[in-house]
């Protein structure tokens, strides 16, 4: 089996981070950058796969070349090889999906694993696209997922509101990863030294022939109110006059 | 333009040669698989050990042990390991990067560096490849954990004055080991034990022992101030029958497996404790963040931002020092031939090389520490003195480093001592060197700031405290010859002025290369505020020193000459001070982080 992932190179989300001044974006010196931990999930994901069915993890990932970094992450988890299409500044969730299934047509998987969305913008839009663009099945939020190489087809639990959803998609067809799907492993110490082998494709963005071209532009970024502290109320008619007078609510 | 090859500095050397900033590894040049297995390790740290503090220092050994195993799958107790036996073989920096992430749970970093280092590093160094095959590749997985017992009830310092004792049996099969030893990290839970023992109550030896062999008992855990987490014993020996081949090294031959695991061991401990420090730090501005009096957050205020200021800046100075020190032996070691038949031997020279560092990085570095936890706690007010916020634990633990992997008196003792022994062997020209520093006050020919380079002022600092230092080392010995060697006041004198000099030295070469990649890099300004603050307080720490050396030495009109002279060779132009510390502690409550 062979499975395609694509993870996101995101802001370290333990730390705090800063409107830049133009409001337009963060202030991204100092600090860290890491996989996506949706993504994460999804590498791990296709690597308990390979492990049960066989096959090729094969990672991919946008964006400028210090990202190298975080496929060589993926790769010490144990994936086998790496491609990097190299572009620089942001891209919209349409041109990574586009550059995506540019990526795809060429390698031919059977599954896309992509995470759901990506902890800095939350835009939750690439796997929809990409299925689109593909004219593939998709299965997103998935928190269980069963392959069944032989069938050619794949069982997948997707956690919707108020509930659980189980379907069938046949393969090939994109999987996005949701918190609960598995734990992934850490990059062990020897799969490090072994990542450093192992081959990452630099592919420059303009050779796939793909509009990048933004759709969407941030126009402002405000970050969120600060919460005042709580409070302690003595008793319930405190609080019922409180939330009355004070908070207006009731 | 940088040169390619470094410059390979003998140790000590520092002190009367100048080194460019390419001659230095700092943490700007860890390369990308080196911050990945910082990666792992901080990771792990944070995700199994630090969210299981509370139960670990409730002594939760079963749990403590899973965790060392745990490490072990993920290969972090391979760094050190040879390859040949299933190591990882990876350098000084790294090895120490990775020890400093595990750090932030400080019992953990106790049982994790009595495992991978006092535990593991005799072995790798001394052990046969009998040894190596039936328990290197164990301890190096983690199957089995270790453990190291040299200090004794009634020898801790004076590690030679050991009362176990080893007699070899008449078939000449076995040695019969007794005695006690105390305060033997991991003792409730490891399997294997390096005993040093004197074979007939004479020849001081190092012995592998298993705990399955008869007569090895662990006695109850210390009730400890702090590293609560981690398992403290006694190791009682009755008539333990230890084969013949589990003898470590040579008869007669165990102070050099203590003494070179200790050098390991000192700046093993340094780089752990850089990790410690950075976790106290981050509890402390996050507080400072958090806490409002008087209607704002107390970081707002000068006093606080003060603290916070202090705490980046010696945290920064103890860093740049430490993995100056790795870069300084991983050069040296990376030098020896892998296929030499002493390579052994010859990387132990290495490491011996810079013993003097070694002690320095262990003692400026548990005092960086103290300093940095009592300010977290100060921070904290009443709440850094109960047991809801990690800064009263952090506290409790920082207080062993100043003791153990030689107190901080003996590490003193050592630095002036290593340096005079060195002279005295003809490696370090220091005779030809005083002379010149005498030189210097009596043409009064002090070195003067270039103000047209980056750091100039800082620079003359330094050389002019490098002649101080020479100048009050002529000093002492033409006073004492060589009875300086028991004048331990002057002693600790002078290694406080070596100390301060190293660090200063480490702190600014480093802001030279921060400095270097150009004004548009954050961290430019910072880090000349960073090396104005250090310099300030190492400058002012240096003349106490001095001045009461000097005091302790001299007297009539040699005194007025060199206490002048003190005063010309600590001169520093701190102007901007007030500004360097405000913005080094706004931007570290801004980023709630260490920045650098």
């Amino acid at each position: 089996m062979k499975i395609l992932v694509t993870l996101k190179p995101v802001p370290n989300p333990d730390e705090k981070v800063k409107v830049r001044e133009d409001g337009k974006g963060i202030v991204r010196e100092n600090i860290k950058t890491v996989v996506n931990p949706f993504c994460e999930i999804a590498v791990e994901e296709g690597l308990r796969i390979r492990e049960a069915h066989g096959g090729e993890v094969v990672v991919l990932t946008v964006g400028p070349r210090e990202s190298d970094q975080q496929l060589r992450t993926a790769l010490a988890m144990g994936a086998d090889r790496g491609i990097l299409v190299e572009a620089a500044g942001d891209l919209d969730s349409l041109a990574v999906a586009k550059v995506i299934a540019k990526v795809a047509a060429e390698e031919k998987p059977d599954l896309v694993l992509n995470g759901k969305q990506a902890v800095d913008d939350d835009n939750n839009q690439v796997g929809q696209i990409l299925a689109a663009l593909l004219s593939w099945p998709q299965a997103t939020f998935v928190s269980k997922l069963e392959p069944d190489m032989g069938c050619r087809k794949a069982k997948a639990t997707r956690e919707v509101d108020g509930g659980l959803e189980t379907i069938e998609v046949p393969l090939p067809a994109v999987i996005t990863a949701d918190l609960r799907l598995n734990e992934p492993r850490y990059a062990s110490l020897p799969g490090i030294m072994k990542a450093k082998k192992k081959e990452v494709k630099l592919v420059p963005v303009a050779s796939l022939g793909v509009d990048t071209k933004p759709k969407v532009r941030v126009l402002s970024l405000t970050p969120p109110r600060q919460r005042s502290g709580g409070r302690k109320v003595a008793d319930v008619a405190e609080l019922v006059s409180l939330l009355s007078n004070e908070a207006k609510i009731l | 333009m940088s040169r390619m090859t470094r410059k390979m500095f003998k140790g000590g050397e520092y002190l009367i040669a100048e080194v460019a900033k390419e001659d230095v590894f700092t943490p700007e040049d860890f390369s990308d698989e080196q911050k990945q297995f910082a990666e792992t390790a901080e990771q792990f740290t944070r995700n199994e050990v630090v969210p299981q503090a509370e139960r670990l220092d409730h002594q939760d050994f079963e749990l403590m042990v899973g965790l060392l195993k745990k490490a072990g799958e993920l290969g972090l107790l391979m760094v050190d390991g040879p390859e040949e036996y299933g190591g990882l073989e990876l350098d000084k920096a790294t090895s120490m990067l990775v020890t400093e992430k595990i750090a932030p749970y400080s019992g953990y970093l106790t049982a994790y560096s009595g495992q991978t280092g006092i535990g593991t590093l005799p072995l790798v160094y001394f052990g046969t490849k009998k040894q190596k095959e039936k328990y290197l590749g164990k301890l190096l997985t983690g199957e089995w954990l270790a453990a190291y017992c040299l200090t004794e009830p009634n020898s801790g310092s004076d590690a030679l004055g050991a009362k176990t004792t080893a007699r070899l049996s008449e078939d000449g099969k076995y040695y019969f080991l007794n005695g006690t030893k105390q305060f033997i990290t991991n003792g409730g839970f490891a399997d294997l034990f390096t005993i040093f023992a004197k074979i007939d109550g004479k020849h001081f030896t190092a012995f592998l022992v298993e705990r399955a062999f008869e007569g090895v008992a662990t006695g109850q855990e210390e009730k400890k101030m702090g590293l609560k987490g981690s398992s403290t014993t006694p190791v009682i020996l009755e008539d333990v029958k230890v084969p013949v081949e589990n003898l470590l090294g040579e008869i007669g031959k165990g102070h050099k497996i203590a003494f070179n695991v200790l050098n390991v061991g000192r700046f093993k401990l340094g780089a752990g404790i850089v990790g410690s420090a950075k976790t106290a730090f981050l509890e402390g501005v996050k507080y400072a963040n958090l806490r409002k009096q008087f209607g704002v957050s107390i970081g707002s205020f000068g006093a606080i931002k003060e603290k916070i200021a202090d705490m980046a800046t010696t945290i920064f100075a103890a860093e740049s020092l430490i993995y100056r020190l790795a870069g300084l032996l991983d050069h040296r070691l990376s030098s020896i031939p892998k296929d030499v038949s002493n390579y052994s031997e010859a990387y132990l020279r290495g490491i011996e090389e810079y013993a003097l560092e070694c002690a320095i990085a262990k003692v400026f570095c548990s005092e960086m520490l103290d300093f940095v936890v009592d300010e977290v706690v100060q921070i904290h007010g009443g709440y850094g003195f109960v047991q809801e916020y990690p800064a009263e634990r952090f506290y409790r633990d920082a207080r062993i480093n100043r003791i153990f992997e030689g107190t901080n008196e003996i590490n003193r003792i050592l630095i002036p001592r290593i340096l005079l022994k060195r002279a005295k062997a003809g490696e370090i020209p220091l005779e030809r060197e005083m002379a010149q520093a005498n030189e210097t006050i009596r043409k009064r020919s002090f070195a003067t700031p270039d103000r047209s380079v980056c750091l100039g002022e800082e620079r003359a600092l330094l050389k002019n405290l490098k002649s101080l230092f020479l100048l009050v080392t002529g000093a002492a010995v033409r006073k004492f010859l060589e009875r300086i060697q028991e004048e331990q006041e002057v002693l600790m004198a002078l290694a406080d002025m070596a100390i301060q000099i190293f660090a200063l030295e480490s702190a600014v070469v480093r802001a030279e290369k921060l400095t270097a990649k150009g004004p548009s890099d954050r961290n430019e300004g910072l880090a000349k505020a960073t090396v104005k603050i250090f310099a300030f307080l190492a400058g002012e720490t240096v003349g106490t020193a001095a001045r009461k050396a000097v005091f302790c030495v001299s007297e009539g009109g040699n005194l007025a000459m060199v206490l002048n002279g003190i005063m010309e060779l600590t001169r520093y132009d701190a102007s901007g001070l007030l500004a360097a510390k405000r913005c080094l502690a706004e931007a570290s409550l801004e980023g709630e982080k260490y920045i650098f």
